[in-house]
């Protein structure tokens, strides 16, 4: 043990049991900074491999590997994830924009309207139980409802997605909510102006920035969502620019495929699909902190 | 809550009562979906559940083709995957949480928790791929290592060493949990050596036919509960009182004994709802498991070095070649797993709220 420095408060006892006492300290604090390298070696190590092995597959011969279709035989090697690159756009997109506005409706019910009546109370109960929901689950249960009737499309993804968003926008939106203090309303109020026209013009532009962070973080989650994506969506490898028809595919559905192989040329695609979707989520992630940011320094 | 506008006539009152209905329609989605999915999931396994009758639930074949569904090795790898991850991942948790807390000078504590966080935005799918590409190839030697070494101890030797780490912990506090849990547990298995001649530890740490196993699902799932767990644990902690910590150090206790006398006592329940909220998530995650546990048909062990199949995996990989009613029993299979995974989120959170109030009410 070399780094026992007796914190501030100990430094006056001088009892006989001191050094026993301080070495246990210096013991347990290096085992929390033990744990802290612990859990970042794996973290260095996804990223590292990530990086590594994804770098070399989605670079070569630049644009190719972002713009190619996917090749029908998944153990050829070579490039090809656009398909997947537009999947995973369209599915995250159309799920924002199912899940953000019925959520962010959602939590204005639950703060400005309902606030703390039974029905309200249900709600927020049941929104809690949702974000619980495994979201294999939520896949299935798509499938169930959409897919069987429809068929393959990318929308059907898009559902299963919004399914598990919506809670989380719920209750990141209301926590946003709670932060709009009482006199904006009040003023608003004062000034003749409805109650549907004070939320619309005063709370939810006073509450923007944190809801707009709440739900960018929703859909970075989403973003790499698998599970609730492999019954709706199919397997197509070739571009399907249609929302509500016919097979489409995304990259964490692709990663997937290819990692369950024992093909060269499939892994290698999985590494590249996976060095664009951390990309992805991460890139989400930090515009979602920069709003984060912003929300602080205005407070 | 602000107080209610004067009520107003005019062209804006039925804008007004429009929007709150809008509101109250995006609100009762919740239910509606939540009902759906209760409904439709049930009906959809009623088929194989009316064929097996409980029998799913306790039986251990499954056999497609033979029309047997028993799910007694899938639950049983769920639980015990999840049990791994959450014994891996929640001491870590609470040192890093602590660390976070408690020991880092105020200009680290962001990028820490960035650090953290960042582990909560990596794709599971991305957790799945690295660990069968890249961990399972080398955790295999460990676990055969683990394996060699514990067969080649002396049969009492385990249980004697776990029965003196517990009793060691008893002595310093005796109310310490782990403490009881280790003292217990290596009592019986001293007993149980005793009696029968056989020793438990080399079936629990069985010989490692490949690196695909409960165990490195455990650890992939340990890994992606660690920021759940962590974040949670860190609110909680944040909510002891200055004042309470300030009072065992002004006693002249070490940060150590402040966190004991302070930290743990106050915010014990609140932990102990974090550390199920964890479970609950390692149980719902499918991706990764299903990429690393290996996906042998399924087997009841203790062995954690053997491969095995977890509920969600078996969904996510039997669903392409399911008949009908192969996907009733896949169905009812997601329908057990949504009420577990309910029912520990349920009590989680309870217990949560309950610390929670109770501290609020305290400071």
């Amino acid at each position: 043990m070399t780094g026992m420095e007796p914190t501030p408060a100990t430094a006056l006892d001088l009892s006989a049991r001191l050094s026993w006492r301080v070495a246990k300290n210096a013991l347990m604090t290096a085992l929390m900074v033990l744990a802290f390298l612990v859990v970042a070696v794996p973290l260095v190590a996804i990223l590292w491999s990530v990086i590594g092995k994804g770098m070399s597959t989605a670079f070569a011969g630049f644009p190719d590997f972002f713009i190619k279709e996917i090749p029908v035989v998944s153990r050829r090697p070579g490039p090809g994830m656009g398909p997947a690159i537009l999947g995973t756009l369209m599915v995250t997109g159309a799920a924002t924009l199912l899940a953000v506005p019925i959520g962010i409706l959602g939590a204005v019910y639950l703060h400005e309207y309902g606030v703390t009546s039974k029905f309200a109370r249900l709600v927020r109960f049941m929104a809690m139980v949702m974000t619980g929901v495994p979201s294999i689950v939520m896949g299935l249960f798509v499938y169930i409802v959409w897919t069987l009737r429809t068929g393959y499309s990318a929308f059907g993804g898009a559902l299963a997605l919004a399914c598990l968003m919506l809670p989380v926008v719920i209750g990141s939106t209301e926590q946003m909510l709670k932060l709009v203090p009482a006199h904006l309303r009040e003023a608003a109020y004062a000034l003749g102006a409805s109650k549907s026209r004070t939320i619309m013009t005063v709370v939810l532009p006073a509450a923007l920035p944190g809801i707009v962070s709440g739900s960018l973080l929703a859909i970075a989650r989403a973003a790499g969502e698998t599970a609730p994506l492999l019954f709706a969506l199919g397997a197509a490898t070739a571009y399907n620019p249609h929302l509500f028809d016919g097979a489409s595919t995304a990259l964490s559905v692709q990663i997937f495929a290819n990692a369950n192989t024992s093909f060269v040329g499939s892994q290698e695609r999985a590494w590249g699909a996976a060095l664009t979707l951390v990309f992805l989520t991460f890139f989400i992630t930090l515009v979602a902190r920069i709003f984060t940011s912003r929300l602080a320094l205005k407070r | 809550m602000a107080s209610e506008p004067f009520s107003l006539t005019g062209s804006g009152n039925r804008a007004d009562t429009g929007f709150r209905w809008m509101a109250i329609g995006a609100a009762s989605l919740v239910l509606l979906i939540l009902g759906l999915i209760a409904l439709t999931m049930t009906n959809r396994s009623l088929p194989v559940l009316s064929r097996m009758g409980l029998d799913f639930f306790t039986t251990r074949r499954w056999s497609a083709p033979d029309g047997l569904f028993g799910a007694l090795p899938f639950i049983w790898g769920t639980l015990y995957t999840a049990v791994i991850a959450v014994a891996l991942a929640v001491p870590v948790s609470l040192a890093v949480a602590l660390f976070i807390t408690q020991v880092a000078p105020p200009l680290l504590k962001r990028p820490l928790v960035y650090v953290i966080d960042l582990l909560a935005v990596v794709p599971s799918v991305v957790f799945g791929l690295w660990g069968v590409l890249v961990l399972s190839g080398r955790i295999q030697r460990v676990y055969d290592r683990v394996h060699e070494g514990v067969a080649a101890m002396p049969g009492f030797l385990i249980p004697v060493i776990v029965l003196a780490i517990g009793a060691g912990l008893l002595l310093t506090s005796r109310r310490s949990l782990v403490g009881w849990v280790l003292a217990v547990g290596g009592l019986l298995l001293l007993l149980y050596f005793l009696v029968s001649g056989r020793s438990i530890p080399p079936l629990v740490f069985g010989p490692a036919a490949q690196g695909r196993s409960f165990a490195t699902a455990g650890v992939i799932l340990a890994i992606m509960i660690v920021p759940i767990i962590t974040s949670l644990a860190r609110e909680v902690i944040e909510t002891t009182p200055a004042t309470d910590k300030e009072a065992a150090l002004a006693l002249g206790a070490t940060r150590w004994e402040m966190i004991q006398a302070s930290v743990f006592p106050h915010s014990k329940g609140g932990l102990v709802g974090a550390v199920m909220l964890g479970l609950g998530r390692a149980m719902g995650e499918t991706i990764a498991a299903a990429l690393v546990i290996g996906s042998s048909l399924g087997q009841v062990t203790l062995d954690m070095f053997a491969s095995g199949n977890s509920m969600p995996a078996v969904i996510a990989n039997e669903w392409g070649e399911a008949e009908s009613l192969h996907k009733s029993a896949l169905i009812a299979l997601a329908v057990t797993l949504f009420l577990i995974t309910i029912v520990v989120n349920l009590i989680a959170s309870a217990v949560v709220r309950r610390s929670m109030a109770r501290s609020a009410g305290r400071a």
